[in-house]
C-alpha cells in the first residue's frame, strides 16, 4: 500500500523533482568546502549554498550524512584525507534530496564495505548507503529513468521503516530517526550519541524559510512535530549555550537557541494561516495578508510558497 | 642627529604604550543615561528611539511576553550588545600569552554570568559557517587611546527586552574609551534585517575595585501549563491590545511609539502630531533618575 501510494505521486514528483535535479547536477563542479570540527568524532564539510555533510570519524572508519549534489566526489575526499585515513563505510540520506543524495554513488564508490561488531571489516568495495525506505522509493524511481538522473549505484540499500534504526560505529551510538511528513515523507535525523550531535537536513534551515514538499509527503504538522523533536533532545550546557550541536542540511553549525528562533517562526505563521483560513479567507486573500513580513527580511527563500504550503497542509486535514 | 633619533624613539614608544589603555578591574555601571529604559525595562509598545524596519515593528507588535516563558527562552542571557546596558557590575582583565604579549580582554558581567573575550592578537573572525554565540566573537584594533572592537557571530536575541527583535547579521561596533576612572562605551549597531540605520547607544561606568561578583544560576522549568506541544504565544497581526497602554499613561501621541528612524531626531518635533489624551497621574517610575528610583 506504501509504495502504491508513493508510485501514485510519482508524477508530482518527478516533475517536480526531476527538473531540479538535472539542472543541479549541471551546476558548476567548482566549490570552496570548508572543515571544521564540531565535537567529539563530528566534523562538518560545507559547501556554501550546495550544503553540508556531517562527518563521523573513528577507528571503524568515515560515516557521512549526505553527500551534496554529483560532482564533488573528489574534492570532498581530499578534505576528508585531512582528517582521517580511513576509508568511508557509511553514507546516511536526510532525505531524497539530490542536493544531498546526488553525490551518493561517486562517494560510496570511494568507501568500504562493513564495519560495525557484527559485520567484520570486508574488502568489498562500496560503502553502504542508508535512509529511510520512502527515500529509497524516491530515488529508485529516480534512477530507472537512468544513471544520468540518478545513478542506481546511489540508491539507498539498507533502509528502515521503523520509527528509527541504530548503529553503533566509531565507538558510538548512532541514531537514524524518522521524522514522518515533515520536509517530504522519508525524513531522517541522525544523532551521535556520545558526540552529542545531531545531523538534520533540511528539517532545520537556519536563515531559509522551509521547504515542505507536499507532493513528497511533507507538511508542515510533521514539520513542526520534527522540530519540537529536535527541542527535545537538544540539551543546552548553560544559559542556552554549548551541549547538543545541530548541523543543518545548509548553513552554519547550531544549538538548541537556533532551532527554537526556527520553530517560533514555523509555529507563528502557521497560527496566523490557521487563524485566516478559519475566518474563511481562500489562500489568494491570506497571500494578501503579508503574514510573512516580519520575517521576510531574516529568512530568504519563498515566504508565500511557505504560506501556500501550510495552507495545503492544513486544508487537508480540514 | 643621534638625539633626534632617541626622541623619535622615546615618542614612538610613548606613542604606543599611550594606546594600549588599561581597561582592567572592576566597573560599576552609571545609570544616569535611559534609567527606565535599562533598569526597571521598557514598556509594552514602546519602541520609541529604535530605527525599526517594518518587519521588525510587526515582529515586535506580534510579541506576547509569555514568550520568556518558553523553557528554552528562560535561561536565554542577554547579548553582548544589549548586556553592556543591562543591570550588572562588570569585571575586564587581561589575558597575556607566555611571552607577556598582550592577547585579548575578558569582560565578566554579572548578569547571567555572561563572560566575553575581547581578541587584541589581529586574528580573523571565524567562518560564516561556525557556530554563533550570544556574546558572539570580539576583535579589536586601537584608535589613538580607544579601543575599537567589532563583534560578529551573535545569535539572534532582542534589542529591547519587549520584543524588538536583533538578527544574527547584525555587527556590533564598540568605542572604549577611559577617562581616569570612568570608562564610557559608545555602541553602534548595524543589523540590516531589522534596522534602517545603526543604533547609537553610550554607558559608562565608573572604576569599582575589590567588588564581589556573584555566580549566576538558571534552571529551567515549566512555568505555564498552556505551553506544551510547543506553542508558541504571540499576537496576531493588529489583535494586540496592549500597544496603545503607554500613550494613554504618558500622554504620548500613538504614532511615536512605533518608532523608526525618521522620528529620534530633533527635526520630528516639528512634525509630530499632537497627543490624544493628557498624561494619567504618575502612579509608578515617577522619578526614575537612578537604580534606588526604579
Amino acid at each position: 500500500m506504501r509504495i502504491i501510494k508513493i508510485l501514485s505521486s510519482f508524477c508530482i514528483t518527478f516533475c517536480i523533482t526531476l527538473p531540479l535535479g538535472t539542472s543541479i547536477q549541471a551546476q558548476s563542479n567548482d566549490i570552496d568546502l570548508g572543515l571544521l570540527h564540531v565535537q567529539g568524532n563530528v566534523y562538518m564539510l560545507n559547501g556554501g549554498e550546495a550544503g553540508n555533510i556531517a562527518v563521523q570519524i573513528g577507528e571503524d572508519g568515515i560515516m557521512l550524512v549526505n553527500a551534496m549534489r554529483k560532482g564533488f566526489g573528489e574534492q570532498i575526499a581530499r578534505q576528508l584525507q585531512t582528517i582521517t585515513d580511513k576509508p568511508i563505510r557509511y553514507i546516511i540520506n536526510t532525505s531524497s534530496d539530490l542536493y544531498y543524495s546526488g553525490g551518493n554513488a561517486e562517494l560510496a564508490a570511494m568507501g568500504k564495505f562493513g564495519a560495525t561488531p557484527n559485520l567484520a571489516p570486508g574488502a568489498e568495495d562500496g560503502a553502504t548507503i542508508v535512509s529511510h525506505e520512502n527515500s529509497m522509493f524516491r530515488l529508485s524511481i529516480l534512477s530507472s529513468q537512468g544513471d544520468d538522473v540518478f545513478p542506481s549505484a546511489g540508491v539507498p540499500r539498507d533502509v528502515y521503516f521503523t520509527s528509527f534504526k541504530d548503529i553503533y560505529f566509531n565507538d558510538e551510538p548512532v541514531f537514524v530517526m524518522h521524522e514522518p511528513n515533515a520536509h517530504t515523507d522519508g525524513d531522517s535525523i541522525v544523532l551521535f550519541r556520545r558526540s552529542d550531535t545531531i545531523a538534520v537536513g533540511d528539517l532545520f534551515t537556519p536563515g531559509q524559510y522551509p521547504v515542505i514538499d507536499i507532493s513528497r509527503g511533507g507538511s508542515v504538522q510533521g514539520l513542526i512535530s520534527a522540530l519540537n523533536h529536535l527541542l527535545d533532545l537538544a540539551v543546552p550546557v548553560v544559559l542556552q549555550e554549548g551541549g547538543t550541536r545541530i548541523i543543518p542540511g545548509r548553513g552554519r553549525i547550531c544549538n538548541e537557541a537556533d532551532v527554537v528562533e526556527f520553530r517560533n517562526m514555523v509555529v507563528i505563521i502557521h497560527d496566523r494561516v490557521r487563524a485566516y483560513m478559519d475566518r474563511g479567507m481562500t489562500l489568494e486573500q491570506i497571500q494578501t495578508q503579508e503574514l510573512t513580513l516580519d520575517y521576510d527580511t531574516e529568512f530568504s527563500g519563498s515566504g508565500e510558497g511557505f504560506i501556500e504550503s501550510i495552507y495545503q497542509s492544513l486544508a487537508r486535514v480540514n | 642627529m643621534k638625539k633626534l633619533t632617541v626622541l623619535i624613539t622615546l615618542i614612538f614608544f610613548s606613542l604606543s604604550a599611550f594606546a594600549q589603555m588599561d581597561f582592567s578591574g572592576e566597573w560599576a555601571p552609571v545609570y544616569h543615561e535611559d534609567a527606565a529604559d535599562r533598569i526597571p525595562g521598557p514598556e509594552l509598545g514602546d519602541y520609541m528611539g529604535l530605527p525599526l524596519n517594518s518587519a521588525a515593528l510587526l515582529r515586535a507588535q506580534s510579541w506576547e511576553a509569555g514568550q520568556i516563558s518558553l523553557m528554552q527562552n528562560q535561561c536565554r542571557p542577554h547579548s553582548s550588545d544589549y548586556g553592556m546596558r543591562g543591570l550588572g557590575n562588570m569585571r575586564v582583565t587581561r589575558d597575556l600569552d607566555d611571552a607577556q604579549e598582550w592577547v585579548a580582554f575578558k569582560t565578566f558581567i554579572a548578569a547571567w554570568g555572561s563572560e566575553r573575550t575581547i581578541w587584541m592578537d589581529g586574528r580573523e573572525h571565524p567562518p560564516e559557517y561556525a557556530e554563533y554565540t550570544f556574546q558572539g566573537f570580539s576583535s579589536a584594533v586601537w584608535e589613538g587611546n580607544t579601543l575599537v572592537v567589532t563583534t560578529t557571530h551573535q545569535k539572534a536575541n532582542y534589542h529591547r527586552r519587549n520584543g524588538v527583535p536583533s538578527s544574527d547579521q547584525r555587527i556590533i561596533t564598540e568605542y572604549w574609551t577611559r577617562h581616569g576612572d570612568v570608562l564610557t562605551v559608545v555602541t553602534a549597531v548595524d543589523d540590516p534585517v531589522f534596522f534602517t540605520e545603526p543604533l547609537v547607544r553610550s554607558q559608562n561606568w565608573v572604576l569599582d575595585l575589590g567588588q564581589q561578583q556573584s555566580s549566576f544560576y538558571c534552571e529551567y522549568v515549566g512555568e505555564l501549563p498552556e505551553l506544551v506541544d510547543g506553542k508558541v504565544p504571540h499576537y496576531l497581526p493588529g489583535e494586540n491590545p496592549y500597544l496603545d497602554e503607554i500613550a494613554t499613561t504618558y500622554g504620548i501621541p500613538i504614532e511615536v511609539l512605533s518608532g523608526g528612524a525618521e522620528k529620534m531626531y530633533p527635526e520630528y518635533q516639528l512634525v509630530m502630531p499632537e497627543a490624544e489624551s493628557s498624561p494619567l497621574m504618575c502612579t509608578v517610575l515617577c522619578n526614575c533618575q537612578g537604580f534606588a528610583d526604579c
